[in-house]
């Protein structure tokens, strides 16, 4: 508990205000922790921008969330025309509408580059798992407000996308069928399933984000940002106890940031005001037909940001579940005449595979694309775990580890790519390619990180006056 | 690794060929200049009055929007309004969607937004399907309304501009496959008239232009103006990233 302390005799007004609110809400206090005096590393570069756009996004998409609610009808009859509705009779609805759509797609083009920051730097390295694990979940609120709210407009890709993606919950063994009916609130996707739908998109899953979004910023401040040559500024400091490659977040990168946006603002008008359907990728032609329960459309794909785990499901054939089971024995081989278990450890370890194997021959291949699709994103949270290299940031790792990452990169896009498109043999194979690529970056990492000749890390930030 | 990358650049290709040839009957490009043209949206607005809003509505336009393209709303009354007498009401027709798919075999869909829903990737814009689509009707005595069409092959829809277009068979020729020279491919080699219509091709290519342009601009009615802010918006923009950059350049040249 701080003390009550008395504004100076020749405080001004103003300065009068503040101690009394300092008194009483730990005001000054806040803004020098999180701003003032947060000291962050001086060599950020062009990566380190999308942390701030990400929350401009966030903003973005909650004010107009919050005008379009106010036209907005999520009832069954009414949604599709009510969006009309906004587009065409609402003043400045269009643009409200346009707004929240770009700001979608926008929204993961930019946590996805915050992601593969996070990932090039090493920012999730100790001691910054819990800021990893914060933002994992933002990721993961994030694409559930998304599939929710692209149910909304009520056209024909909202209602048959969600009924796919619905259905795939029906795989789950036992009670698959039952939650599938939860979720649904009735047998086929339908004016309950929009409902709640609407409840959890304007509600509850943006509650949660802010909260995590909240959690995230604290544990970033409490810790410190990383930086790009992954080397903790907290460890030399000045005779005041100020980093010495830090400075202050306001005013430098309140400016920096501040040039940020408004070349990322140029960007987002461009699409907003020309191409607001994205070349049918932000804005789905076939969604411009209200949804028809009896008129399945004949090639369903999600929305771009969603395709390259779309592709890994579809990849899970029961050729894959058969390849799947083959890596498991294959590892449980590797582990047992390599690595070093003692006798009851090769027990076990042959155990669990021989379940692991059983389990993927007895369910269903699309039960197991419905775990490769999950999987692909619950990994993401055991990467500071996953991640062994010697030096955090790509700059001091071997150049082979590079070319990893673009081959990684490379694949991540082809999968989202052969997820937009029908389904094709060639398409197949490449994804299933893709997927263990995919999975074999992430859970093979323990080895190959530590592999290879790590260039010395300097004690100092790299840093050239500008 | 050289060779796999080189396959897997094969089975791209592949993948993009494939999807590249499952197109059928190529579109035509809409002539785009026509959304500047308010003579020729006020046509196609006739046109569809006439020959669309009697089995199609438009459910979510309303007849006074058409002010946006130069129409009072006199005019509007006087020559646009034969569904309902109030011109704030929206384009909805009288034909019951049960009845009609009972008559017509599919119920006429709503047209507001028919063109941002026909677009392809790949294959062009709406606006491009439905001026291909509207142009490419032939007759063909197997339907049960007698019309076919080169862009929606076994349409319901007939030819309902016919007797502007008049009647037209199409003209195959017969070639041999290219990937096996034993078969012969059918290939479509253009239209025969058969009766004339009212207008010669090119009146008649115009017309569909004009009602196309319509159209499109009934799917989005926001659009002109879309794009007139959105100048303005990006040359603040401009300036205002000019200003953001030299700002953060100048505090930046102190840190060292």
């Amino acid at each position: 508990m701080a003390e009550y302390h008395e504004a100076p005799a020749n405080a001004t007004a103003p300065q009068k205000l503040l101690n009394w609110v300092d008194n009483r809400f730990p005001l000054s206090k806040l803004y020098n922790e999180h701003v003032g005096e947060y000291y962050a590393p001086k060599n950020f570069n062009f990566w380190y921008i999308f942390g701030s756009l990400a929350m401009l996004v966030l903003v973005i998409q909650i004010v107009t969330g919050i005008f379009l609610v106010m036209n907005y009808k999520p009832d069954a009859a009414l949604a599709f025309a009510s969006v009309e509705y906004i587009m065409r009779d609402v003043p400045g609805g269009w643009i409200i509408r346009y707004m929240h759509s770009t700001g979608a797609s926008a929204f993961f083009i930019v946590i996805y580059l915050h992601m593969f920051r996070g990932l090039l730097y090493g920012s999730y390295r100790k001691p910054r798992e819990l800021v990893w694990l914060f933002g994992c979940g933002i990721f993961l609120c994030l694409m559930a407000e998304a599939f929710m709210g692209y149910l909304l407009p009520w056209g024909q890709m909202s209602y048959w996308g969600a009924q796919v993606i619905v259905n795939l919950f029906a795989a789950v063994p036992f009670i698959g069928p039952d939650l599938a009916l939860l979720i649904r609130g009735d047998f086929v996707v339908g004016d309950a399933t929009l409902n709640r739908f609407f409840s959890f998109h304007v509600i509850a899953v943006p509650l949660v984000l802010l909260g995590l979004v909240a959690a995230h910023i604290i544990a970033l401040h409490e810790v410190g940002s990383n930086n790009p040559d992954g080397v903790e500024i907290k460890a030399k400091k000045d005779a005041r106890g100020i980093p010495l490659d830090g400075i202050p977040f306001h005013p430098y990168y309140t400016v920096h940031d501040l040039f940020g946006v408004s070349v990322f603002l140029l960007i987002f008008s461009a699409v907003l005001f020309f191409a607001p359907e994205g070349g049918g990728y932000f804005l789905e032609f076939n969604n411009f037909i209200e949804a028809n329960p009896l008129k399945t459309p004949p090639h369903i794909a999600p929305v771009w940001y969603f395709t390259p785990f779309y592709s890994m499901l579809r990849a899970t054939t029961d050729l894959m579940v058969n390849i799947l089971a083959g890596v498991v024995a294959l590892g449980a081989v590797l582990g047992i005449a390599r690595g070093g278990f003692s006798a009851m450890g090769k027990v076990a370890l042959a155990v669990v595979a021989l379940v692991a194997v059983f389990l993927l021959k007895t369910f269903d291949a699309k039960f197991w694309g419905v775990c490769v699709m999950g999987g692909a994103v619950i990994i993401l949270f055991f990467l500071p775990w996953l991640d062994r290299s010697l030096a955090k940031s790509i700059r001091y790792r071997p150049g082979w580890h590079k070319a990893l990452y673009g081959v990684f990169v490379f694949f991540f896009l082809v999968l989202g790519y052969l997820g937009s498109q029908p389904p094709s043999a060639t398409g197949n194979i490449v994804s299933q390619l893709g997927t263990l690529v995919y999975f074999g970056f992430f859970l093979l990492m323990p080895w190959w990180t530590r592999l290879g000749t790590f260039k010395p890390v300097p004690e100092r930030v790299v840093y050239a006056a500008h | 690794m050289k060779k796999f990358v080189l396959s897997l650049l094969v089975a791209f290709g592949c993948v993009a060929g494939a999807s590249a040839n499952e197109g059928g009957y190529a579109w035509d490009k809409f002539p785009v200049e026509k959304m500047n043209d308010i003579a020729a949206l006020q046509n196609g607005a006739k046109l569809f009055v006439n020959y669309c809003l009697n089995c199609h509505s438009a459910a979510y336009m309303r007849y006074n929007r058409m002010k946006d393209i130069g129409l009072s709303e006199e005019q509007i009354k006087q020559n646009l309004l034969f569904a309902t007498d109030k011109v704030g009401d929206t384009m909805k027709v009288s034909l019951d969607p049960k009845q009609a798919k009972e008559w017509l075999a599919a119920a006429p869909p709503d047209l507001s937004v028919i063109t941002r829903s026909r677009a392809d990737i790949g294959k062009g814009s709406g606006a491009d399907y439905l001026y291909t689509y509207l142009r490419t009707y032939y007759r063909d005595s197997t339907k049960a309304t007698g019309w076919n069409n080169m862009a929606f092959p076994d349409v319901a829809m007939p030819n309902v501009l016919w007797e502007l277009q008049g009647q037209r068979a199409p003209k195959f020729v017969d070639e041999k496959d290219h990937h096996d020279p034993s078969k012969t491919v059918r290939v479509f080699e253009g239209f025969e008239q058969l009766t004339p219509g009212k207008l010669d091709e090119q009146a008649y290519n115009e017309a569909v232009g004009d009602l196309v342009a319509y159209l499109q601009w009934m799917g989005e009615p926001a659009q002109g103006q879309r794009t007139q802010i959105g100048v303005w918006v990006l040359i603040f923009l401009s300036v205002l990233t000019l200003f953001t950059w030299r700002l953060n350049a100048s505090y930046w040249k102190d840190v060292k």
